[in-house]
C-alpha cells in the first residue's frame, strides 16, 4: 500500500526552480532512498514532505487521503517525523527532554519526569546507548546527539520516518545499529525515506531508489535491479557507454616541479588521510559525488579547516595554514562553492567586489585609491569579458556567470600562484560556462596552478591535466593524460 | 567533588546561593540585629514586587528575549489602581482582575508583534515601555493616594513567625508566584517550550514547538507578573504614581543575570532570580545598617557583581563545552 504520495510537486525560488513537477511514492514497509547531487532538490522535497516548506504546486496524499501540511508540528501529529541533516535538537535541554519535547507524558496535569526518564532509557537501549538521560544534550558527542535525534524520530514515527543524511557523523558500528533499527521499523510497516550520499549504505538497506537531478525526477528504481554505475550515471546525467574521448590531442606537458604537495593530510571528521600533488602550470580536477570530500580538500588546502595530521608543502616549504589570511599571504586563492553566501557581497559594486581580496591582503591601513580600483576593475572586465555597462553596477544585478567571473577577478587581482575553484560553473549558463573553462586553460598556460572541483564530468575532462577521484572522504583514484574520460571517472566514482 | 560541582547544571545557582549566604554572614558578624529572621523577612517583603516582576523577566530571558516594559507597566498599574480604587472607589477585588488581564494583554500584544513581524524584543518592549509610561503620565501626573479598607486589611494580614518575623501578604503572594513559576518552568509543556526557544528557535520549530503561541505566552506572563508586581507595589506605597519604578526593568534584568540565567537564553532557574533579588536586597540592607555609606554604593556593588557573573557564566559554559570532548 502507498503510504505517502506526492505528485507534480513544484517549488520556485526567485530565479530558480528547486522542484519541477516531481513525483514521489513511499510504500508501507519499505526503505526508499532519495538520491541526487547538490542542488538536485532532495532537501527541498523533504521539506515539502515534512511541512517545513509549502510547495508552489502539486498535491500530496497520505494514506490515500489528500493532505495539506501546515507545519512540521502538523506533520508530526499525523505521523510523519523527520531527522534533519544537522542535529536539530536543543543542546540546553536534557536528553530526555529532547526525546519527549511537546509530547511529555503527564500525571495529574503535570509532567511525569519519572516516566519520561524511564521511557527515554528504554528508547535509547535500542541504539545501545546507555547514557544519563538527565544530562544536557550538549555534553554528548555529535555522533551520540545524532543517534538521539534519530531515536526521537523513530519513537515518534507512527507511519513515515524521513532520515536526511543521518549517517554523516556516525561510525561504521553506529551505522550498522541504525540500519538494524531501520529494518526493524520496516518490518513493522513503517515507510522510511533515506537520504544519503554513501552509495554503500543505499545498497545495504534500501528497497527502492528515487533519483532527482536539477529539480526534476530522473526515475524510480528497484535497488536490486540497478547497478552502481547505472545509478551514478543517473545522478550525474551521463550514460556510461558514451565514452566521449577528448577531441583535441592532449599536448604532453613536461612534468614541472610540484607547487603544492599534500601528504597524508587529514581533517578529523571531514577528510581521511589524502595525498595529492599540484604541479606548476597544471590544472588538477577533483571529482566525486556530493559529500565525497571534494570541498573538504579545498578547505583544508586553504586553511578554512585546520588539518589534524599530515603535511602540506607549498613552494617547497612546509605550511600550517591556520586561517585563510595566511594562505592568501602565501599566494593561494579560493573561490568557494556557494557563491551567494560566501562569495559575492551583493549590494557592493563590481569594482568594490573585485578590489576586496587585494585590499584585504594589503591591509586596511593602506587603502587603494578609487583610481587604482577603477583601473583594476576595468582591466578584469575587459580581460574576463564581464558583461556589464560599467564597473559601478551592484554585483547582485549580474547573471550567475558574470558574478562568478567577478569573483574570479577578485582572486586573480591578488596574483595567486595556486587558484582553488570549488564548483566554479554551478548555476552558470552554458555560454559563461564555456568561457570560464577557457579561462581556466588560459591561466594554466600562463603558469598558474589550479585545483578545481566539479560535478560535471565533461568539464573535468575538458580542463584537467590530472583528475583525483574522491569517495567517502578519501582519494580513491588518480587519472592522468589520455585516460581522462567521462567513463573512467565515473567508473572510479562508482567502484565499490 | 569540586570538579563535579562546577560542571553541574546548577553550578551558577550554587555560586549565587553561596554569595548570598556569604554577604548575609558578613552583615550578621558586623552589625547587631542583622542576622535576625526579621531582617530576612523584610528582605522578602521589601523586594516582593521586584521578585515577582523579575520572575516574569526570567522566563523572557530564558526564551532568549528581553522585556524593557516591566517598570512602566508597574507604574501604569499603580496609576490605574489609584484612579479606579482611590478616586472612583471601586472595590479592589474588581479592579485587580482588570489590571491583571490588561497587563497580560499588553504583554501578549508585544509578543505577537515580536513573533509575527520578526521584530527585535528589545525594540518592541522599549516602545511598550514608552507607551505604558506615557499612558500613566497622561492619566495622572500626580501621585494618587489609594485609601480603601481592603488595602488596610491587606496590610494587616500576615503570619507571625517565631523570632518576630512577619510574613505579610506581599511575601505570601511572592511565594505563591514562585511555586507557580517553578511548576510552570519544569512541570508543564509550556515551560519546556520556553527553554527550547532559548536553546535554538529554529530547532525548536523543526521539533514541532508552537513558536507563536509560546512567544505570545512568554510576554503575556511577563505582562501579567509586572501588573501583579504593580499591585504588590501599591500595597506599601498606598498610592499610584506615574513616575514610580523608573529603571526597575534594569534591576529585574540584573537580578535575573545574578541569579544565573544566561542572557543568551536557554538556561536559568526561577529560584536563582529570587536569590539574585535577595543579594541586591542584602547589599542595600548592609548599606542602611552601616549608615555612613551613600546608597549609590548599592548600584556600584551590583555593577561589579554583574561583571563578575557574566564573566563566570562565560567560564562555566566554556568548561561545559570542553567537557564534551572527553
Amino acid at each position: 500500500m502507498t503510504l505517502l504520495s506526492l505528485s507534480k510537486v513544484e517549488k520556485r525560488y526567485p530565479g530558480v526552480k528547486a522542484l519541477d513537477g516531481v513525483d514521489f511514492q513511499l510504500r508501507e514497509g519499505e526503505i526508499h532512498a532519495l538520491l541526487g547531487e547538490n542542488g538536485a532538490g532532495k532537501s527541498t522535497l523533504v521539506k515539502v514532505m515534512t511541512g517545513a516548506l509549502e510547495g508552489d504546486g502539486g498535491s500530496m496524499t497520505y494514506l490515500n487521503q489528500p493532505l495539506k501540511l501546515k507545519s512540521t508540528a502538523h506533520a508530526q501529529t499525523v505521523g510523519i517525523s523527520t531527522v534533519y541533516q544537522e542535529v536539530n535538537l536543543l543542546p540546553n535541554l536534557t536528553v530526555a527532554q529532547n526525546l519527549y519535547l511537546g509530547r511529555e507524558p503527564k500525571k495529574f496535569g503535570l509532567i511525569d519526569w519519572k516516566r519520561i526518564n524511564c521511557q527515554s532509557r528504554e528508547v535509547l537501549k535500542r541504539f545501545d546507548l546507555d547514557i544519563d538521560v538527565t544530562r544536557p544534550l550538549s555534553t554528548f558527542s555529535i555522533a551520540v546527539q545524532q543517534l538521539i535525534a534519530i531515536a526521537r524520530g523513530v519513537d515518534m514515527s507512527a507511519r513515515v520516518l524521513v532520515l536526511d543524511e543521518p549517517t554523516a557523523s556516525l561510525d561504521a558500528d553506529e551505522c550498522e545499529q541504525l540500519f538494524s533499527v531501520m529494518r526493524e521499523l520496516k518490518a513493522k510497516g513503517i515507510g522510511i525515506v533515506f537520504i544519503t550520499h554513501f552509495l554503500d549504505q543505499v545498497y545495504a538497506v534500501c528497497d527502492r531508489i528515487t533519483v532527482l537531478r536539477n529539480g526534476q525526477l530522473v526515475g524510480e528504481f528497484e535497488a536490486a535491479k540497478l547497478s552502481r554505475s547505472e545509478l551514478v550515471g543517473h545522478m550525474l546525467g551521463k550514460e556510461l557507454q558514451a565514452q566521449a574521448h577528448r577531441s583535441e590531442a592532449r599536448e604532453e606537458k613536461a612534468l614541472s616541479e610540484p607547487l603544492l604537495e599534500l601528504t597524508g593530510v587529514e581533517v578529523k571528521g571531514s577528510l581521511h588521510p589524502t595525498s595529492l600533488i599540484v604541479r606548476r602550470g597544471e590544472a588538477v580536477g577533483l571529482a566525486g559525488l556530493l559529500g565525497s570530500g571534494r570541498s573538504e580538500v579545498c578547505r583544508a588546502v586553504f586553511g578554512v579547516d585546520k588539518k589534524t595530521a599530515g603535511t602540506l608543502t607549498f613552494k617547497d616549504s612546509e605550511q600550517n595554514f591556520r586561517q585563510p589570511t595566511e594562505a592568501i599571504a602565501e599566494g593561494l586563492a579560493l573561490c568557494p562553492e556557494d557563491r551567494k553566501t560566501s562569495g559575492i557581497v551583493g549590494p557592493l559594486s563590481i569594482r568594490e567586489n573585485i578590489a576586496l581580496a587585494l585590499q584585504a591582503r594589503r591591509g586596511w591601513w593602506r587603502p587603494m585609491s578609487r583610481a587604482e580600483q577603477q583601473q583594476l576593475a576595468d582591466k578584469f572586465i575587459a580581460e574576463l569579458q564581464i558583461a556589464t555597462p560599467d564597473a559601478e553596477k551592484p554585483i547582485e544585478q549580474l547573471s550567475g556567470g558574470n558574478q562568478q567571473k567577478v569573483i574570479l577577478a577578485r582572486w586573480l587581482a591578488t596574483n595567486p600562484q595556486l587558484l582553488v575553484l570549488d564548483e566554479p560553473t554551478r548555476g552558470v549558463d552554458i555560454g559563461a560556462h564555456a568561457e570560464i573553462l577557457k579561462l581556466i586553460k588560459k591561466f594554466c598556460s600562463e603558469g598558474m596552478s589550479l585545483l578545481v572541483t566539479s560535478s560535471e564530468l565533461d568539464e573535468l575532462v575538458a580542463f584537467s591535466d590530472r583528475v583525483a577521484v574522491m569517495r567517502d572522504r578519501r582519494k580513491v583514484a588518480e587519472i592522468e593524460g589520455e585516460d581522462i574520460t567521462e567513463g573512467n571517472i565515473m567508473q572510479a566514482i562508482a567502484e565499490a | 567533588m569540586m570538579h563535579s560541582l562546577a560542571n553541574s547544571r546548577f553550578a551558577s545557582l550554587y555560586v549565587t546561593t553561596a554569595l548570598f549566604v556569604l554577604l548575609f554572614l558578613v552583615g550578621a558578624f558586623q552589625f547587631e540585629g542583622f542576622g535576625s529572621t526579621r531582617v530576612v523577612a523584610n528582605l522578602f517583603s521589601d523586594n516582593a514586587f521586584l521578585v515577582i516582576t523579575a520572575i516574569g523577566m526570567t522566563f523572557v530571558i530564558i526564551s532568549g528575549g528581553i522585556d524593557l516594559s516591566v517598570g512602566a507597566v508597574i507604574a501604569l498599574t499603580g496609576v490605574v489602581c489609584g484612579l479606579l480604587i482611590g478616586e472612583l472607589q471601586m472595590h479592589p477585588l474588581i479592579v485587580f482582575p482588570l489590571v491583571l488581564i490588561g497587563g497580560s494583554l499588553f504583554g501578549a500584544s508585544m509578543g505577537a508583534l515580536i513573533h509575527y513581524y520578526k521584530l527585535q524584543p528589545f525594540i518592541v518592549t522599549l516602545a511598550g515601555m514608552f507607551l505604558a509610561r506615557g499612558l500613566a503620565t497622561t492619566l495622572s501626573e500626580e501621585s494618587i493616594p489609594i485609601d480603601h479598607p481592603f488595602y488596610d486589611a491587606v496590610a494587616d494580614f500576615g503570619v507571625l513567625l517565631p523570632g518576630g518575623a512577619w510574613l505579610g501578604s506581599s511575601t505570601l503572594i511572592l511565594f505563591a508566584v514562585l511555586i507557580a513559576a517553578i511548576a510552570l518552568a519544569h512541570f508543564t509543556r509550556l515551560g519546556g517550550f520556553i527553554y527550547a526557544l532559548g536553546g535554538s528557535a529554529q530547532s525548536a520549530q523543526l521539533m514541532g514547538v508552537p513558536v507563536a503561541r509560546t512567544t505570545i505566552s512568554i510576554y503575556a506572563i511577563s505582562g501579567f507578573l509586572s501588573a501583579l508586581g504593580g499591585i504588590v507595589y501599591s500595597f506599601y506605597t498606598f498610592s499610584g504614581y506615574s513616575l514610580a519604578a523608573v529603571g526597575m526593568e534594569l534591576d529585574a534584568i540584573a537580578a535575573v543575570v545574578i541569579g544565573g540565567t544566561l542572557l543568551t537564553g536557554g538556561s536559568g532557574y526561577v529560584v536563582g532570580t529570587l536569590i539574585g533579588v535577595l543579594i541586591m536586597g542584602v547589599i542595600q540592607t548592609y548599606i542602611s545598617f552601616d549608615g555612613t555609606l551613600n546608597s549609590w554604593w548599592t548600584k556600584i556593588v551590583i555593577g561589579l557583581l554583574l561583571f563578575a557573573f557574566i564573566g563566570m557564566q562565560r567560564l562555566l559554559t566554556r568548561r561545559q563545552a570542553s567537557a564534551v570532548a572527553h
